[in-house]
């Protein structure tokens, strides 16, 4: 298990007052210090991580945040911003001497601009959420995070989140126009609008993604796009996962990105089968679901091309979808097979590496023999399309030794997906999970220009801590220069 | 006087930005130096030429990505796309002519750091939504990367975004990687005749608030033209085309038809900003707005400082050419009519150089932002080497 940076003693022992002076900045009900009603908030979705927060807050404008930045700037109190708390990295893991930022009260959308294709949202209205404000008009809010019932825009933009269509549609960097940010001093700052690209640097494009390090979301406007007008999708068995594999690359390279493209193996398929009955053939080693969406005479077409593709890449059993029905039905499976594996298995660990497609059949034999080595079982769920595999590791924790199992198992994987030439997360984001296993991809000085970013929005380190840096270098120190004069190249060089 | 640098590889360009750094020595960086007169004039001591590091250096067409050096040229490229039936989505656009210069000589560091897109920017991204990982120098003369070599990534910080647009200020960039996408098969323009300002974005808006794809939507007052590019699938453009004429028949203007050839050149000339080539006096401002801002936005300027313009992105891009004889070059009217329009921003692209040092070519900023900006800055070039002074007061 990971540590997290001791608490700060002085603080904890200041735990009263520090409730009492947030009490006279916020509405009754929004300090939350009782023990039982703190505990509603240990965990996120890592919920092999809790932690009892110090307190909870749950501010209701902005202004409020900004007053409960400042005040806790001032008076050196960590700040842990809060979603739906779906995070399955840890991102809004509490700290024992931290006060955990809830954004569940923002909960309106404050605008529907149809001429500028866009709407402005406040963070915790969820992501489905905003599809339905503007669902009735026939558009959609392109990013579609399997736990997008649940979790919040705020909490996308932290986690830059993905899903199954972001192949072609992007993921929420591509999504979104216009920010409102509180900083951890409690200025509160405006980026972007109803217009695109950044005045200067493109700050949107780092907070995007920085998991609450940077500050508090205030205020998301998103840019929404008109519904397609047909989905369909096919429903592909392979004998293998390596000529499941080809008929992605040989999709991709006749020029087509479907609108999804999803892959099970084995392991997955039957579970998600004898959870949700969605008539998955059981005799496949691979199963291929891939939609094409868009004008129907692009994707009558389409749908032939991919047929034929898939028949010439092997597959042994292939369905195209007729119905709406028939299309959700192909889905059903896949959506549901994260409760599916959790039905044969006390619990899953979901791990969430990107890889070069190319190495996809490496991966998945290597994967199978640390499973032997293990001694736990892995189902894999991926993203084909865009090479983000999600292994899920069954095991038991009341089992001893196992969740530890679990952990290295993850983290082997993790490291073979750097070794083959991806990185460590695709979607659900570094946390206190992949925290320290940073240094597999980045070196010291890749780390600390990260971290000289975080210096620029929060010099004290006050937000999120012991999240995404293995290590915490003090601000000023991150400030030095290590040149020395003398021994400097091309000594040679005329100056000025 | 400057002295040139040229480094062959990163260690050399480390080694170099190290001896400037000890120096403190103001630097122009360049790839190709095409976009020199874009930014306010700075006085420099030293010129650091990347162009030399240049080469793909992995190309993956199934994986969607290419790793190349940053000085490589784009036309390196875009041929190495072509073979394959790929493009860069974004369809950088090329400054050279705008500024007076020979076209399609720039390299896809300089594409990178000044952010650039083309028509299809509002349906297909923007380069920073195409720009998956970087190796760079910053200024402090220490080496670091960002991002990855595949398409999804949320490992740390979105650094290449950080460097997206950032003119060669924070850090100099060695070897980017890049999404690549599949070129459409075909490509047809719907054009509406006889268009006003008015009819043009009504017209615009419809056609991006329809599921037909759109994916270039401009309006060129001279010839009072509003095109509309649908590009994919033969079976699909012809579809999508049928669909449009009808979804826009009771809108004014007579219909026509340009065939892929035909949309090729006019898309070119709309990305080029061939209109505003010719008058090399005009100043002309690059100016994004929303989109259904428009209307109000050109009439307001064209009433007061403008001489000639013409739209893009569905209406959320004005490129604008104002009277030379204005002492701000428009800065003041156009900046205000933004303000009280839904606001927006604009960046000074040609200006003579007495114009540029005297106005904020780039958009300025609210206090609060403009400090966070600068404390980004200081943090990657604390000497303030980095081709100070040239966006902003750092
Ligand atoms: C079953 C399941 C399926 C999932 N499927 C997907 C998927 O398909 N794709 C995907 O990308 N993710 C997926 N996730 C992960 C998770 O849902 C996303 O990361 C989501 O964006 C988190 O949103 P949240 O509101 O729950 O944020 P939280 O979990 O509350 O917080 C996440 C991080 O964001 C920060 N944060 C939250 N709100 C703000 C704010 N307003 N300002 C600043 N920082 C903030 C927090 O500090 C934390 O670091 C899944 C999770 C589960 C449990």
């Amino acid at each position: 298990m990971l540590r997290m940076p001791e608490p700060d003693a002085v603080v904890l022992a200041r735990r009263v007052q520090i409730a009492e002076d947030l009490r006279a900045m916020l509405p009754a009900d929004s300090v939350i210090a009782d023990e039982h009603q703190r505990r509603v908030y240990e965990s996120d979705g890592l919920t092999a991580y809790r932690q009892l927060p110090m307190i909870v807050v749950l501010p209701e404008t902005t202004a409020q945040v900004s007053q409960v930045l400042k005040y806790c700037s001032e008076n050196n109190v960590k700040i842990v911003p809060r979603g739906a708390g779906t995070s399955l990295s840890g991102g809004a893991l509490p700290l024992a001497d931290g006060v955990t930022l809830g954004l569940g009260k923002f909960k309106q959308v404050l605008d529907i601009d149809l001429p500028n294709r866009c709407a402005v949202v406040q963070p915790g209205v969820t992501n489905l959420g905003v599809t339905q404000a503007v669902q009735h008009l026939g558009f959609y809010y392109a990013p579609d995070p399997s736990s997008q019932i649940a979790c919040t825009i705020g909490g996308n933009v932290a986690e830059n989140s993905g899903g199954v269509h972001c192949l072609k549609y992007g993921t929420t960097t591509n999504n979104i126009l216009g920010l409102e940010m509180v900083l951890m001093d409690g200025e509160v700052i405006r980026i972007g609008g109803k217009h695109l690209d950044a005045e200067l640097y493109d700050l949107m494009g780092v907070i995007c993604g920085s998991e609450g390090l940077l500050g508090v979301i205030t205020e998301v406007t998103v840019r929404i796009l008109p519904r397609p007008a047909t989905a369909r999708a096919l429903l592909i068995g392979f004998p293998s996962n390596e000529t499941a594999g080809d008929c992605v690359a040989n999709i991709i390279s006749a020029g087509i990105i479907p609108g999804g493209m999803e892959m099970m193996d084995r392991p997955a398929i039957h579970a998600a089968e004898a959870f949700v009955h969605a008539g998955y053939p059981l005799d496949v080693e691979a199963l291929l679901i891939v939609e094409l969406d868009g004008p129907k005479a692009e994707v009558d077409e389409l749908i032939e091309r991919v047929r034929v593709i898939a028949e010439s890449a092997g597959s042994v059993s292939l369905r195209i979808s007729n119905t709406e029905a028939e299309r959700e039905s192909f889905w059903a499976g896949r959506k549901a097979a994260f409760p599916a594996v959790g039905r044969i298995s006390p619990d899953y660990y979901c791990m969430d590496g990107t890889i070069p497609r190319g190495a996809l059949a490496k991966v998945l034999n290597r994967m199978a023999e640390l499973s032997e080595q293990y001694g736990l079982r892995v189902a894999n769920v991926f993203h084909a399309g865009d090479g983000n595999l999600h292994p899920l590791i069954l095991y038991d924790a009341n089992k001893p030794g196992e969740l530890e199992a679990a952990e290295d198992f993850g983290a082997d994987i993790l490291r073979l997906c750097v070794e083959v030439g991806g990185v460590l997360t695709g979607e659900h984001g570094v946390g206190v999970e992949k925290r320290d296993l940073m240094p597999e991809m980045f070196t010291e000085d890749d780390l600390k220009h990260q971290i000289r970013v975080k210096c620029a929005f929060d010099p004290e380190q006050l937000l999120n801590p012991g999240k995404v840096f293995p290590t915490l270098h003090r601000c000023a120190e991150m400030g030095r220069m290590h040149i020395r004069a003398g021994q400097m190249p091309f000594p040679d060089l005329p100056r000025f | 006087m400057t002295t040139d640098l040229r480094p062959a590889d990163v260690t050399m360009l480390r080694d170099m930005v190290a001896m400037l750094v000890d120096r403190k020595a103001p630097t122009e960086i360049i790839g190709a130096g095409t976009k020199r007169a874009i930014g306010r004039p700075t006085n420099v001591e030293y010129l650091l030429d990347l162009s030399k590091l240049a080469g793909i250096h992995e190309y993956e067409p199934n994986e969607l990505v290419l790793t190349c050096g940053a000085g490589t040229p784009l036309w390196t490229i875009e041929s190495a796309l072509e073979s394959n039936n790929q493009q860069l989505a974004f369809e950088p656009m090329d400054y050279g002519p705008l500024l007076g210069g020979p076209a399609a000589r720039g390299t896809i560091g300089g594409v990178l750091s000044a952010n650039l897109s083309g028509p299809r920017r509002f349906k297909a991204g923007a380069a920073r939504d195409h720009f998956l990982g970087v190796q760079a120098v910053s200024g402090r003369g220490e080496i670091f990367k960002g991002g990855g070599k595949v398409v999804k990534n949320v490992t740390g910080y979105d650094m290449c975004k950080l460097l997206a647009g950032s003119w060669g200020t924070l850090a100099l960039m060695s070897e980017v990687t890049i999404k690549v996408l599949p070129a459409p098969e075909d490509t047809q323009t719907l054009v509406l005749h006889g268009q006003n300002v008015a009819d043009a974005v009504a017209a615009m808006t419809l056609a991006a608030q329809s599921p037909h794809e759109v994916s270039g939507a401009a309006w060129l007052p001279e010839s009072g033209e509003t095109l509309l590019r649908i590009e994919g699938f033969p079976e699909s453009v012809k579809a999508r085309l049928a669909a449009m004429q009808a979804l826009l028949a009771g809108l004014p203007g007579e219909q026509s038809i340009l065939d892929a050839a035909d949309s090729q050149a006019r898309w070119q000339m709309v990305r080029d900003v061939e209109p505003l080539q010719a008058t090399q006096e005009w100043p002309v401002w690059r100016i994004s707005l929303p989109p259904a801002s428009a209307p109000e936005v050109w009439q307001a300027l064209m009433a007061s400082v403008g001489v000639a313009g013409y739209l893009d992105w569905a209406g959320g891009l004005l490129w604008f050419a104002v009277d030379p004889g204005l002492a701000d070059g428009g800065a003041g009217t156009i900046r205000g009519v933004l303000a009280t329009n839904g606001g927006g921003h604009a960046t000074l692209i040609r200006g003579a150089a007495g114009l540029r040092s005297g106005v904020a070519v780039f958009p300025p900023m609210s206090a609060g932002l403009e400090a966070l900006q600068g404390r980004i800055k200081g943090n990657f070039d604390p000497n303030g080497i980095l081709n100070r002074g040239r966006m902003a007061g750092f």
